[in-house]
């Protein structure tokens, strides 16, 4: 944090290029942004010195203005949909185009090295423009995107030519069964980063093989379904320098020789910290990665449910230095005993569910108590449960203060605590209190508004909640946007909160990056009322229903509403079902 | 307020000022820094830095008192409970509950106070404060069973939270918290989460026969486009008019084998009643269909796929299966052999 008084005038009498070097000692995008602000002269050092930045939502400012004030900029971020675009909440088609983004650096001739996306509905043309425009491109993160196939992919392998990092997280890709993976030239021996796990179709394993033998630098390497035992083997054995591995399909005979290969190479890749993949997998085989668990620090095996509780917590039990763990409810919750007794490093956990019928969530609060006890480091925290308990989230709160991400979802969205039969407001507020560093929050079961009571009391630090199935009036909304002073990201679902929530204090928006709020109480005449007073917000109304015209009914409640802060205005691209209001 | 504390050092209740809108959180506090009397600040959990012995279980296991006093301050909320004498019957005893329900009780009382202070923005400090011994009182009684009165006194706070001037939705009653039933959004899991969690089975990889090694495979992280039907041929031997199936219906191999079993067999028993009727044909044309896939029945299922070849169905995990066929056939086995078929072990290697 660099600290500033009005004694530091002294310092503009430095030569720029000393203010610039120190400023490249500051990192984080918020101090940077802070920088800037000091005067005008800091804010024009800085600004051309950046070259980092960061944009959360892609419509709070045009590509144009970001060019004309950073033109150093060589890393890109972008999140586009709003986080409820995961669960389905948003249609494909809403926006979040990265196509005018990319044609707009080109043109200026921004020197693009890396692209990091989220959330953004990406072309293969503005891959292909994008592998074309920019000669140093080196880095390309694609995250929940989607709108490309292999074809797209084929042109980066191309036409980057000193591409070292192609990551790609929870994509959907159309296959086209070309053969992107064959495109890479032979020359391309820059890769550092290569994980394709989302994709599903099928793969050249002779050009896959090709691309890691000349691709020394290779530190990450997560293959998808199609890639099978035996050419992980062959893989390995080319790169036992991996750092971080997401196996293929993890089936074999374990008297295949495959998988004796297999076990061998295992024992000299000492490198490897990060696991993952798993999709397909045979029990008995897992035995080949006991050598690596021991140095493991992050375990992902949320796709493998052909694992049970207790070969998961056999392999867990090898895994002494892990610090973050993905898993799924198979492992019940003496499997978090497992976890608690073993993991002592453990930071992150995520426990997903493996079947999401009515009554069949494995997880209940005993497990969470469990892990609470013996991991007293936890501070991110991802639960899928049948139920939970007041007393169990209090008990978690004690041990674990040092939350920063605690996300609890039952699935059973309304349910009260089943021993007292009471909300779980109480568990939540010990969360909220006793976690005084917790940013992000997800709360479900039975909740009443003093939840919020206490989560606008407590939650300083908080920056994004989640709500879903809570609240009985808009006092709960008011507390949450009275009280959370940092709060940047609210998402609402099917809760009571209507237009006076809404309205009550509308500048609140814009210290936020986006609220949104489906199935809710607020009304047509509300969110346009909203509209009116703040120019400087934008404010969605997606109706997806055909039959829905957009009525001239204020009193209509409104489905979906998402609104966010913008300097640009309302944006140009947006659909037929979507009105801005 | 200070007035009301009991000498044994014990709950001193205060109240906080729970209107939000007047944001003047830091105010408040400092009230009651002023007010609070040391023994209050020992108390008052927002002021404990967090190591205080007042808030660690072990602490509280040892000594009712200190238990009960963290039990009814533990987040900081201190109630002037006026007149819930009634409610306060629902407290158990510290010894006969664990530390974790003994902590659940007093809050929901707690708040349903609050909940009624709101409707008179007054600063705490102007509250009344009952005497915390009825609450003390109340520990000591020997608990009754919650439920029931947990359940009335939900439904009593329910109707407490409807504040009068507030447009919100009124008189809550009980039920307003019923189960959803499928909600889009509802769980909040990815879509390609959701195909791993259902096309899963229970058994791992290594139970499922080995004709069908791949029926586990839904586990990759596949996302199928929503809204888009795959509409496919399906022709069965012997039967001159097909019939077309959704695969974008279907998970699993299973699933799409059931669906060919009921889409044939009302046409395949109009067909066998032409040549021969009797109810002996029927019971045999129950089984007929079955076995698609393991090679047990009467037919088998095969399929083209979009380079031209006829294969086996089951060999390729489902989704690649799906995003692969182009038409489906249903064969007698006694012509498996007579046709020339792409070779039903190896998966499919591209060119």
């Amino acid at each position: 944090m660099l600290w500033v008084s009005r004694k530091t005038i002294k310092m503009n009498y430095f030569p720029d290029e000393v203010l610039e070097h120190m400023f490249f000692f500051i990192t984080s995008h918020k101090d940077r942004n802070s920088v800037s602000l000091v005067c005008k002269s800091w804010y024009k050092i800085e600004r051309y010195s950046r070259q980092r930045v960061f944009i959360g939502n892609c419509y709070s400012i045009s590509p144009e203005r970001l060019i004309a004030r950073f033109p150093g900029l060589k890393s890109l971020t972008l999140k586009g949909k709003p986080h409820f675009a995961d669960f389905n909440l948003v249609p494909h088609e809403w926006g979040g185009f990265v196509y005018p983004w990319i044609e707009a650096l080109a043109k200026s001739r921004i020197g693009l090295e890396e692209l990091r996306l989220k959330r953004m509905v990406v072309s293969d043309e503005s891959l292909e423009f994008l592998s074309k425009s920019f000669v140093n491109f080196k880095s390309l993160v694609l995250v929940s995107c989607e709108g490309f196939t292999t074809d797209g992919l084929a042109a980066i392998a191309a036409n980057c030519r000193f591409l070292r990092e192609l990551d790609l997280q929870e994509n959907e890709v159309d296959d086209q069964r070309g053969h992107w993976l064959s495109c890479f030239p032979e020359s391309c021996t820059s890769l550092v980063t290569l994980n394709f796990a989302c994709l599903k179709g099928e793969i050249n394993l002779g050009a896959l093989e090709r691309l890691v033998v000349r691709s020394p630098n290779l530190k990450s390497l997560r293959l998808n379904h199609a890639v099978p035992l035996d050419t992980l083997q062959k893989l390995l054995m080319q790169a036992p320098q991996l750092v971080d591995l997401g196996t293929g399909s993890y089936v074999d005979d374990p008297s295949s020789e495959a998988y004796s290969k297999l076990k061998s190479v295992f024992q000299r890749c000492k490198s490897i910290r990060s696991l993952s993949g798993f999709f397909e997998v045979a029990p008995h085989c897992m035995s080949a990665i006991y050598p690596i668990c021991r140095n493991l620090t992050f375990l992902n095996l949320s796709y493998a449910p052909g694992l049970h509780g207790n070969e998961l917590t056999k392999l867990i039990q090898h895994c002494r230095k892990l610090q973050r763990l993905w898993i799924l409810d198979c492992i019940g919750d003496k499997g978090l005993g497992v976890v608690a007794s073993t993991c002592k490093e453990l930071q992150e956990l995520r426990v997903f569910p493996s079947d999401l019928g009515p009554g069949n969530a494995a997880m209940t609060e005993e497990g969470l108590v469990l892990l609470s006890e013996g991991c007293p480091k936890l501070n991110s925290l991802l639960y899928f449960c049948q139920q939970m308990t007041n007393a169990a989230l209090i008990t978690v709160a004690k041990n674990c203060p040092n939350f920063i991400r605690f996300r609890l979802c039952i699935l059973d969205p309304v349910k009260c605590d089943p021993v007292t039969n009471q909300p779980l407001d109480e568990g939540f507020g010990a969360i909220v209190h006793f976690c005084k560093g917790l940013k992000r929050l997800s709360l479900t079961g039975l909740l009443t508004d003093q939840v919020f009571n206490y989560i606008g009391m407590y939650a300083e630090q908080l920056e994004m909640l989640s709500i879903a199935f809570a609240g009985d009036s808009d006092e709960g909304m008011l507390y949450v946007l009275n009280g959370c002073k940092k709060l940047r990201k609210l998402e609402i679902m099917k809760s009571r909160f209507g237009n006076a929530a809404l309205l009550e204090d509308m500048g609140k928006y814009e210290a936020m990056r986006s609220l949104w709020m489906s199935s809710c109480e607020v009304t047509l005449g509300g969110c346009k009322t909203l509209a009116e007073k703040m120019p400087r917000l934008s404010v969605e109304i997606i109706n997806e229903s055909e039959q829905m015209e957009f009525s001239h009914d204020d009193r209509q409640k409104v489905d979906k509403m998402y609104l966010y802060r913008t300097l640009v205005g309302h944006r140009k691209d947006s659909p037929a079902f979507v009105c801005i209001l | 307020m200070e007035s009301g504390c009991s000498k044994n050092g014990e709950a001193c209740p205060q109240f906080l000022d729970l209107i939000p809108q007047q944001r003047d959180w830091h105010v408040k506090r400092e009230d009651e820094r002023r007010h609070g009397s040391s023994e209050e600040k020992k108390l008052e959990l927002r002021l404990g830095p967090p190591g205080e012995d007042n808030w660690s279980i072990k602490e509280a296991t040892k000594n009712n008192t200190r238990e009960r006093d963290e039990s009814l301050l533990l987040l900081g909320y201190f109630s002037s409970m006026k007149s819930n004498g009634k409610q306060t019957h629902k407290l158990p005893t510290p010894e006969d509950h664990p530390v974790g329900s003994a902590l659940s009780t007093p809050w929901t009382k707690i708040h349903q106070h609050n909940h009624q202070q709101q409707t008179q923005p007054q600063s705490f400090l102007q509250f009344p404060s009952t005497s915390p011994q009825s609450l003390l009182v109340a520990a000591k009684e020997s608990s009754q069973p919650c439920c029931t009165k947990a359940v009335d006194f939900q439904n009593a706070e329910k109707k407490a939270f409807s504040p009068p001037a507030n447009t919100a939705v009124p008189s809550n009653s009980s039920q307003k918290r019923t189960a959803p039933g499928p909600v889009v959004g509802w769980p909040p899991v990815r879509s390609f989460r959701k195909n791993l969690a259902s096309g899963s089975s229970s058994k791992p990889a290594s139970e499922t026969p080995s004709v069908v090694p791949h029926k586990v495979a839904n586990e990759k992280p596949a996302t199928q486009p929503s809204g888009k039907g795959l509409l496919v041929k399906i022709n069965m031997d012997g039967v001159p008019i097909g019939r077309k199936v959704d695969l974008r219906a279907y998970d699993s191999y299973e699933k799409l084998s059931t669906a060919v079993d009921e889409l044939f067999r009302g046409l395949l028993a109009a067909q066998r009643d032409s040549f021969a009727g009797g109810t002996e044909n029927k019971q045999e044309e129950e089984k007929v269909v079955m076995g698609l896939l393991d090679g047990s029945g009467e037919y088998t299922l095969v399929y083209e796929d979009n380079e031209g070849d006829r294969m086996l169905v089951g060999d390729v995990p489902w989704h690649m299966f799906v995003s692969t066929v182009k038409r489906l056939r249903v064969l007698k086995r006694s012509e498996l052999s007579a046709l020339s078929l792409g070779s039903s072990k190896q998966r499919k290697i591209p060119a």
